[in-house]
C-alpha cells in the first residue's frame, strides 16, 4: 500500500477541514476572503502536482489495486484543480449573495473537488461508487445552498432524487457485476470479461453500471435534471458541476469501458453511438426556445455530453484522446461563460439573455469573454471548441459511422442557432435596460484573461495538449 | 517569412493593433485598416508581378509543421489557379476598407471584424493544407454574423444573418466531413494537399469510395457557392449586410467553394468527379434560368445584384463540370472577373443607398445627370454583369462555353442565351430605373464621388477592364495547371488552342516568341 500516492488528495481534504476549522477564528467581515487563500492553496497543490514525484509513466497502485495512478489520473486530477481554483475566484464574488455560511461552500467545492480526484483515479467498482457518491452528496448541499431561493431548493431536491435513483441503478448493477464476476477491481474484470461476455446477468449489471454514469455525465436516459438543477444552482456550484461532474463521469465511463471490459464494449459501439445520437438531439433542440441563459447552458452540456460520447462510441484511441482535449478545451469555454453570468446577471430576476444587453458598453471584457465562449463551444475556429470537436468527428469517420457525424452535424448547425443568439443579445439587442459600468475585480478580471488565452491558446497551438492526452489513454486496454 | 505569409499576416497584425487603439481615435483606426490593407494590395501586386507563368509546381511556398501527430501544416503557396484569387481578395479588401466610411458607430469592432475576414479569406485561398484551408474560411463566420447584424440594414437584417450563417455552416461542415473522409481513407496520415495529391495519383482511392466522399465535398462546397437549390441565403444575406461585407463575401468569400472544387475534390477524387460533375452541369442552369428569372422580378437594387451575383456562378460551375482544358481556365476567368464585379456592384449600390437611403429601383431615376461617375461605373458594371466585350466577364464566360460545347451542348446552349438575355433584361432595365428618365426632385441633393471616393472604384473598374482587354495577364498562368487538373479526364478540346502556333501570325503581332 502506497499511501503517498494519495498525498494530493489528503492535501485537498486537509485543506477543506482547515477552511472549517480557520472559519471558526475569521470575523464576519472576512470570512469571503478565505476563498482566495484556498484558490492559493490549490494552485499550490496543483503546481505541486507537476513535481517529479508523480511521474506517470508506469501505472502506480494504491490501497491493493483498487487506486490508480496513472496518466489519465493526472490529467483529468490537474484539470479539476484548475476548475476548482476558478470556481474559488467566482464564488469569493458570488459571496454577497450566500447570506450565511460562505466558508461552508468554499470547503464543500474542495470536498467535492477531492471526489473528483478520487474519482480520476478510481480502478474498482467500490472506490467508483464512492468517489462518485461523494462528488453527488456534496452536490445536493451545494445546489441548495441558496436556502432562501426557492430555485436553489428546487434545484436541490430534483438533483437528489434524481441522483438517489441514478445511484440505486449504480449500486444494482454493481452488485449485478460482483454476483457473476467474483470481483470489483477493473484489471481481473478485463482478464474474465471473455467469458462473462456471455451470461446475460452480468452484461444487465453493467448496463445499469452506465446507466448511472450517464446520471452524471448529463447524457440519455438521465439527462432530465440538467436544466432544472443548472438554473436554479447558485452560479459557482453550476461551474464546477458543468465541468467538474462531467470530466469525473467520463473518466470513470473511459475506464469502465475501457480498461475494464474491452471485449464486452466493442460489441456495444451501436448502442453507444444511439445514445450519443439521442443526447445531442435532445440537447440541441430543446435549447432553441430558452431564455433563461443558465437553462440554455443545462441543455448545451447535455448537447456537449452528447460529443463526447461520440469520442466514446469510436472505440479507439483517437477517440479517447479527443475527448480529453475536448474536455481540456471545454473547462476554459465554460468556466468563463458561468464567470460572465456570475458578474452580470446579480438579480435573481435578471438571468434572462436580455440581461446581456448592451454588454459591450458595460464591460467590453465581459462582452469579448462571453462572445469567445459561446463562438468556442459553437466550434468555430480558431478557439479550443474547434479543435476538440474536429478531433472527435475524425475519430467517428475513422470508424466509419458517417450517420452518427451527420447528426452530430446538424447538432452543431441547431446549436449555431442559440450561441449565435447570444452574440447577437450582446451586441445588437432592443435598447438596454441598464447601461451602469461592471466592476471586475483584479483576481478574477486575471482568470477571464487565463480563459481567454486557454481558449485561444488549445485552439491555435494543440500540439501540446494533444501530445498529453494521447499519452494519457495509451494505458487503457485497445 | 514568404511573401505570401506576409500578405496573409498583415490584416491579423493590423486587427490586434486596431484592439490596442483608444475607441475615440476614429481617425486612426481608420487609418491603420487603410494602410494596412493598402500594404496588402501593394504586396499582392508584387507577388503577381513576380509570378513566373509556366514554372511548374508552387511558387512563394512556405510550410511550418504544425501538428505533426496528425500530419497538419501550415502550407502555403500560390499557382495559377489561386493566384489571380489572392490578389483579387487583396484588390477587394482595400476596396471594401475605403468604402467603410459610412460606418459611424463603433468603428474599432468593425475594421477589427473586416481585417480578420480579409485575412482570413486570403489564408484560405493561399493555403495548401486541407485543415487549414477550412479553419482560414471558417474565420469569417463570426465576423459576418455580428457584421450584418450591429451594422446591416433593413427589417430583416436579423433573419437574413442567421439565415447566412447557419446555411453556410452546413455547407462548410458538410465538406469537413468530406475534408476528413479523404484524409482517413487515403490513410496518407497528412492534410498537406501536395503530398495528399501524390499519393492518390499514386494509388487513388477506391471508385466506391470516390462516389461516396466526392458529393459531401460537391454538396458542402456547392451550398457554400450558393449552388442551386441552395442558393437562397445568398441575395437576402447580401441584401442587408453593409457594404464592405457584401464586397468582400459576394466578391471573394464565396468562390471559396468553386476553388475547393478545383484544388481538392476533382484532383484527389477524379472518378467520383467524372460521374457527380454531370449532375453540376444541370444544376448550373438552375442558377442561370431560376435565379436570373427571380432578378428580373426584383425591385430592390442589392436584391438584383445577389440574385445575378448567384447566376453568374452557373457559369463557373458549367466551366467546371466540363472539365476540360478551355473550360477550366474560363472558369478560373470568370470567378475573377466575377469577384472585381460583384465588388464594384455593391459598392456602387452602397454608395447609393448612403446618398439616397433607398435601393427600390422604382423610387429612384434620373441620377446619370447628378452622379455622373457613379452613374457610369454602374452602367459599365451592369454591362460587365451582362457579359459585354471589353470587360473582364467576356472572355471568360467565352471560354467557359466553348469549354462545355463538347460535352454538354444543349447545357451551353441555355446557359449562352440565359446567361446574355436574360441578364441584359434585368441589368439594363435597372440602369434605366436608376439613371435614365426624368430627374426627381428628391434626389436633387444627392452627390457624386470625390476624389477619394472614386478611388476603390475606379481600382475595380481598372481590374475588369485590364482583364477583359489582355485576359491572357491571367489565362497564361492558368492554363497549364488546369491543364494538370483535366489531365486525367482525357477531353479532347475541339477548339483551336490558346496561344497561336509559332509563325501562324503575321510577324508584327506576336507578342513574345511561342515554344
Amino acid at each position: 500500500m502506497n499511501a503517498s500516492l494519495v498525498s494530493l488528495e489528503v492535501f485537498v481534504v486537509l485543506l477543506g477541514v482547515g477552511l472549517l476549522l480557520v472559519d471558526l477564528w475569521t470575523p464576519a467581515a472576512e470570512k469571503r476572503m478565505l476563498g482566495y487563500g484556498a484558490a492559493v492553496a490549490l494552485g499550490l497543490i496543483l503546481c505541486f502536482s507537476f513535481a517529479a514525484g508523480f511521474a506517470t509513466d508506469t501505472p502506480q497502485h494504491a490501497f491493493g489495486q483498487s487506486y490508480v495512478l496513472d496518466g489519465l489520473a493526472m490529467f483529468f486530477k490537474r484539470l479539476f484543480l484548475l476548475a476548482a481554483i476558478i470556481v474559488l475566484l467566482m464564488s469569493v464574488e458570488f459571496a454577497d449573495r450566500i447570506e450565511v455560511g460562505i466558508s461552508e461552500f468554499y470547503a464543500l467545492i474542495v470536498f467535492a473537488l477531492a471526489g473528483m480526484m478520487f474519482a480520476a483515479s478510481a480502478n474498482d467498482l467500490v472506490l467508483l461508487f464512492v468517489s462518485l457518491e461523494l462528488i453527488t452528496v456534496t452536490f445536493y448541499v451545494l445546489n441548495s445552498f441558496q436556502r432562501s431561493r426557492l430555485q436553489s431548493l428546487e434545484a436541490g431536491v430534483k438533483y437528489l432524487i434524481l441522483g438517489a435513483l441514478s445511484s440505486a441503478f449504480l449500486v444494482y448493477g454493481i452488485a449485478l457485476v460482483y454476483g457473476t464476476a467474483n470481483t470489483m477491481d477493473f484489471a481481473t474484470l478485463a482478464t474474465q470479461a471473455k467469458g462473462l461476455a456471455a451470461k446475460p446477468v452480468f452484461l444487465l449489471g453493467l448496463l445499469l453500471v452506465i446507466a448511472g454514469l450517464t446520471f452524471k455525465i448529463a447524457a440519455f436516459p438521465f439527462q432530465f435534471w440538467a436544466p432544472d438543477v443548472y438554473q436554479g444552482s447558485p452560479t459557482p456550484a453550476t461551474a464546477f458541476l458543468a465541468f467538474g461532474s462531467k470530466a469525473a463521469g467520463f473518466v470513470l465511463l473511459l475506464r469502465l469501458l475501457f480498461s475494464a471490459v474491452p471485449d464486452v464494449t466493442l460489441h456495444w459501439a451501436r448502442l453507444l453511438m444511439v445514445l450519443s445520437a439521442i443526447t445531442i438531439l435532445y440537447g440541441n433542440l430543446c435549447a432553441i426556445p430558452q431564455r433563461n441563459l443558465k437553462r440554455l447552458l443545462g441543455y448545451s452540456s447535455i448537447a456537449n455530453a452528447g460529443y463526447l460520447l461520440l469520442g466514446i462510441a469510436a472505440l479507439n484511441q483517437a477517440g479517447a484522446s479527443a475527448i480529453l482535449y475536448y474536455l481540456g478545451g471545454y473547462l476554459f469555454t465554460v468556466l468563463a461563460a458561468f464567470t460572465v453570468i456570475c458578474l452580470v446577471m446579480r438579480k435573481l430576476a435578471a438571468e434572462d439573455i436580455t440581461a446581456l444587453a448592451g454588454l459591450n458598453q458595460r464591460s467590453p471584457l465581459l462582452a469579448a469573454t462571453m462572445t469567445l465562449a459561446m463562438v468556442s463551444l459553437a466550434g468555430v475556429p480558431p478557439l479550443a471548441g474547434f479543435f476538440g470537436k474536429f478531433l472527435l468527428l475524425r475519430a467517428m469517420v475513422q470508424q466509419g459511422g458517417y450517420w452518427l457525424v451527420a447528426v452530430a452535424i446538424v447538432g452543431v448547425v441547431i446549436s449555431l442557432y442559440y450561441y449565435f443568439g447570444i452574440i447577437r443579445a450582446i451586441y445588437w439587442s432592443k435598447d438596454p435596460s441598464d447601461l451602469s459600468p461592471i466592476e471586475v475585480s483584479g483576481p478574477l478580471r486575471a482568470a477571464l484573461y487565463g480563459c481567454i488565452a486557454g481558449m485561444f491558446y488549445l485552439g491555435v497551438f494543440p500540439s501540446a495538449l494533444l501530445r498529453a492526452a494521447t499519452q494519457a489513454v495509451k494505458t487503457l486496454r485497445w | 517569412m514568404s511573401l505570401l505569409t506576409s500578405i496573409i499576416c498583415v490584416p491579423f497584425l493590423a486587427a490586434g493593433l486596431i484592439a490596442l487603439v483608444p475607441r475615440n481615435f476614429r481617425f486612426g483606426i481608420r487609418l491603420v485598416a487603410l494602410l494596412s490593407t493598402l500594404v496588402t494590395l501593394l504586396l499582392g501586386t508584387i507577388l503577381f508581378c513576380l509570378f513566373q507563368t509556366g514554372r511548374a509546381g508552387y511558387q512563394f511556398e512556405q510550410q511550418i509543421r504544425w501538428l505533426d501527430a496528425l500530419g497538419i501544416s501550415y502550407h502555403v503557396g500560390v499557382d495559377g489557379v489561386n493566384l489571380g484569387l489572392v490578389v483579387l481578395g487583396t484588390i477587394v479588401a482595400f476596396a471594401a476598407t475605403c468604402v467603410s466610411w459610412e460606418i459611424k458607430t463603433q468603428e474599432k469592432e468593425f475594421y477589427i471584424l473586416l481585417l480578420v475576414m480579409a485575412g482570413g479569406i486570403l489564408g484560405a485561398f493561399a493555403s495548401l493544407d486541407l485543415f487549414f484551408f477550412y479553419f482560414f474560411h471558417e474565420l469569417a463566420l463570426v465576423p459576418t454574423f455580428i457584421m450584418i447584424g450591429v451594422w446591416g440594414r433593413g427589417e430583416n437584417k436579423n433573419y437574413a444573418t442567421f439565415q447566412i450563417t447557419l446555411y453556410l455552416s452546413v455547407g462548410a461542415l458538410i465538406a469537413l466531413v468530406g475534408l476528413i473522409a479523404v484524409y482517413v481513407q487515403a490513410g496518407a496520415r497528412t492534410f498537406d494537399l501536395v503530398e495528399l495529391t501524390k499519393q492518390l495519383q499514386a494509388k487513388p482511392l477506391s471508385v466506391s469510395a470516390q462516389n461516396f466522399i466526392f458529393p459531401w465535398l460537391l454538396f458542402g462546397f456547392g451550398i457554400m457557392v450558393s449552388l442551386w437549390p441552395f442558393h437562397t441565403w445568398a441575395p437576402l444575406g447580401y441584401a442587408s449586410a453593409p457594404t464592405a461585407t457584401a464586397m468582400l463575401h459576394a466578391g471573394v468569400l464565396k468562390k471559396f467553394g468553386l476553388y475547393g472544387l478545383l484544388r481538392i475534390a476533382v484532383p484527389l477524387l477524379p472518378a467520383g468527379a467524372q460521374n457527380w460533375l454531370t449532375l453540376v452541369a444541370f444544376l448550373c442552369l438552375g442558377n442561370l434560368f431560376y435565379c436570373g428569372l427571380v432578378a428580373i422580378r426584383q425591385k430592390d437594387l442589392n436584391l438584383l445584384i445577389g440574385n445575378s451575383s448567384v447566376a453568374h456562378m452557373g457559369l463557373v460551375f458549367l466551366g467546371i463540370a466540363s472539365l476540360s482544358v478551355v473550360g477550366v481556365t474560363g472558369a478560373v476567368l470568370v470567378m475573377v472577373a466575377h469577384g472585381l464585379l460583384a465588388a464594384l456592384s455593391f459598392g456602387l449600390s452602397g454608395y447609393l443607398y448612403q446618398q439616397t437611403r433607398t435601393l427600390q429601383v422604382e423610387q429612384l431615376g434620373g441620377l446619370l445627370r447628378r452622379l455622373p461617375f457613379i452613374g457610369s461605373a454602374l452602367v459599365m458594371a451592369m454591362l460587365a454583369g451582362c457579359g459585354v466585350p471589353g470587360f473582364a466577364n467576356f472572355p471568360g464566360e467565352l471560354l467557359v462555353f466553348f469549354g462545355a460545347w463538347h460535352d454538354y451542348t444543349a447545357v451551353v446552349a441555355l446557359a449562352a442565351w440565359s446567361g446574355l438575355v436574360i441578364g441584359a433584361v434585368y441589368m439594363l432595365r435597372a440602369v434605366r430605373h436608376i439613371l435614365h428618365g426624368p430627374a426627381r426632385e428628391e434626389w436633387a441633393a444627392v452627390a457624386d464621388a470625390t476624389p477619394w471616393r472614386k478611388l476603390p472604384f475606379s481600382l475595380l473598374l481598372a481590374g475588369l477592364l485590364g482583364l477583359g482587354c489582355w485576359p491572357r495577364l491571367l489565362t497564361d498562368a492558368v492554363e497549364p495547371r488546369a491543364a494538370e487538373i483535366v489531365k486525367p479526364f482525357n477531353v479532347q478540346p475541339k477548339v483551336a488552342p490558346l496561344k497561336p502556333k509559332p509563325g501562324s501570325l503575321p510577324r508584327r503581332n506576336r507578342r513574345r516568341p511561342t515554344a
